[in-house]
């Protein structure tokens, strides 16, 4: 050892603490290997996202967002129309099936946090609300054919797809909106509560207002998953060409008019499922961007 | 059945408060609170074991003892908040001047209104500005709007000492506040309702020397208008703030006292054994 180094003592020391050849070699494989599955895993997503912009990016038009599909497949493709049915439905669909279950879904989430936390009857309910998470998109719209189509010997309608939507949206909504609501300190609301405020002013003026942007991003979330599903809507609002305005009538979706699309022999028919898909996509990226600014903005960690 | 309060023109503990009730008068006392035999459970678990014990008007009181003697559970029974705790219920008596918090024809609203709390941490409503949460109290128990509120912050700021530090910030977020200032914010929320009586949970435990000095200093100018009951864990700041000072321990009281007797001369050897730092 050199004497005249002064941080040789230092680095005689240092060097009993440092790791061996051979675990510095088992580092660098766990490493890679993590490395590996996460690059796996980003494979399918990029090659997605590629073949809905090459295949998608080329249907897409003015005329295309504003005009509606039609049933002329077999003559050149310029007359097959766009999607503006399909856009307008689904937003259609879905805010009813928002306005729905968004206030179920919180209320249902106020009631398990702040009245019947602890009680049987919440724990049941908590309970069903998972099972409830899982059930398969099908079923609910199943469930509503069943019940408000052969039930009532009527046909499709654009409210029946929004109620087989609210049902898929609830589990959600209730789920995300408790998880938040929790996260609210519960010094907050026995400050509330000790300047006498009656237990539903502290909900609706301090814990509602602090819960917020995360109700909010939970909500979007809850937005952008319903607005994806198709097989709730195949048997309950069924399809149409036409812009339509009226619940009540049959009504199309982006969902469902990419199902019936890409089945087409047509090839031009085939393209306008592409670019639907990527409009849904697109949608739906909207939301989940709203959803993050808004929950940047959140006070709760 | 106890009578109603006998203290004039003020009755704000009348079972229900429907019309605003006029003011106290700036010379009329607080009123005090006498607990009798006062017991505390939660669930079958018994954490205060029955406590006789006066808060006398416009004194201020400090309870000492260590962790974990009931002195916060005591405490969250005289506005009952301890009831607020799933599972969790009161026995005995807690007379404000001679009513009975507990009685079933008193409205809790009102005994929450008449006794204010303080907090250990400070706690503003995050989503509300410096102004908005010295009106929550006003807003959130009796939906008073307008001139009067912006009145009544301006003085609830005042009397909390905080006005001259914030009146340029009245709209900025509670939260933005220094930790010492959001503790004068709460107190000046619970002013802001005109208590009869505050009680504080160790108020300073989150806060730093200079900040704690001056929460003690607004003490000693509050008990001209409320009764102060103050939990704390810092026996100098008992001695600093209280007229009387309660020693507690395993959910019994040992003894109460003027501060100075209790610190200098106590007859029970446990309190000078605590106050000595022998112990707890």
């Amino acid at each position: 050892m050199d004497a005249l180094d002064p941080t040789a003592t230092a680095r005689a020391r240092l060097a009993r603490h440092s790791l061996s050849a051979a675990r510095r070699r088992r580092d660098g494989l766990a490493r890679g290997t993590i490395l590996g599955g996460t690059i796996l895993a980003l494979i399918p997503l990029a090659l997605i996202v590629y073949y809905l912009l090459a295949k998608g990016l080329g249907s897409w038009s003015w005329s295309f967002f504003t005009t509606d599909p039609t049933g002329n497949t077999f003559f050149k493709s310029s007359s097959i129309g766009g999607v503006k049915s399909a856009i307008v439905g689904t937003i259609e669909i879905v805010t009813l099936a928002s306005v729905i279950s968004i206030p179920i879904g919180i209320g249902v989430a106020l009631w398990l946090i702040e009245y019947g936390r602890g009680s049987w009857f919440a724990h049941t309910v908590r309970f069903f609300i998972d099972v409830l998470t899982g059930v398969p998109s099908i079923i609910f719209g199943l469930f509503v054919y069943i019940a408000l189509i052969v039930g009532t010997g009527s046909t499709y309608a654009g409210y029946k797809g929004s109620i087989a939507l609210a049902l898929l949206m609830l589990p959600v909504v209730t789920r995300s909106a408790e998880v938040i609501l929790l996260l609210v300190p519960g010094s907050l609301r026995e400050a509330a509560l000790a300047l006498g405020a009656p237990r539903w002013k502290v909900i609706w003026s301090v814990v509602l207002p602090t819960a917020l942007p995360g109700l909010a991003t939970g909500i979007l979330l809850a937005i952008a998953r319903a607005a994806g599903e198709t097989a709730p809507l195949l048997f309950t609002a069924g399809a149409t060409f036409k812009t339509n305005t009226n619940l009540s009538q049959f009504m199309n979706s982006l969902p469902v008019q990419i199902y019936n699309d890409v089945t087409s022999p047509t090839n031009a028919v085939v393209n306008r499922a592409w670019g639907a898909a990527l409009t849904l996509v697109a949608m739906i990226l909207v939301l989940n961007i709203i959803a993050r600014l808004i929950a940047r903005r959140s006070r709760l960690a | 059945m106890p009578e109603l309060p006998q203290a004039g023109a003020a009755a704000p503990v009348a079972p229900v408060a429907a019309e605003p009730v006029p003011e106290r008068a700036r010379e009329q006392a607080a009123l005090g609170v006498r607990l009798q035999g006062l017991r505390a459970f939660y669930g079958a678990a018994e954490q205060v074991k029955g406590v006789d014990l006066e808060f006398k008007a416009n004194e201020v009181t400090a309870i000492i003892g260590p962790s974990g003697c009931g002195k916060s559970t005591m405490v969250r029974c005289i506005n009952r908040m301890h009831e607020e705790i799933p599972g969790a219920h009161a026995e005995g008596k807690v007379l404000l001047d001679e009513l009975d918090v507990y009685d079933p024809s008193v409205d809790v609203v009102a005994v929450r209104r008449a006794v204010g709390m303080v907090f250990q941490k400070p706690n503003p409503f995050p989503t509300m500005s410096v102004y908005d949460n010295v009106a929550a109290g006003l807003r959130l128990s009796s939906g008073r709007r307008g001139k009067e509120v912006r009145a009544k912050v301006e003085a609830a700021l005042r009397g909390a000492g905080l006005w001259d530090e914030v009146a340029e910030r009245l709209h900025e977020p509670g939260a933005g506040l220094s930790g010492g200032q959001q503790q004068r914010l709460c107190i000046a929320r619970s002013l802001a309702v005109d208590p009869e009586v505050i009680l504080m949970d160790e108020p300073c435990s989150a806060l730093d020397p200079i900040a704690t000095l001056k929460i003690e200093e607004l003490i000693e100018e509050l008990k001209s208008r409320v009764t102060i009951v103050i939990v704390t864990h810092n026996m100098q700041q008992a001695a600093r703030v209280a007229d009387r000072t309660a020693f507690m321990l395993d959910g019994k009281l040992v003894e109460v006292g003027a501060t100075e007797e209790i610190f200098t001369n106590p007859s029970d050897p446990r309190t000078e054994e605590y106050v000595t730092g022998k112990f707890g």
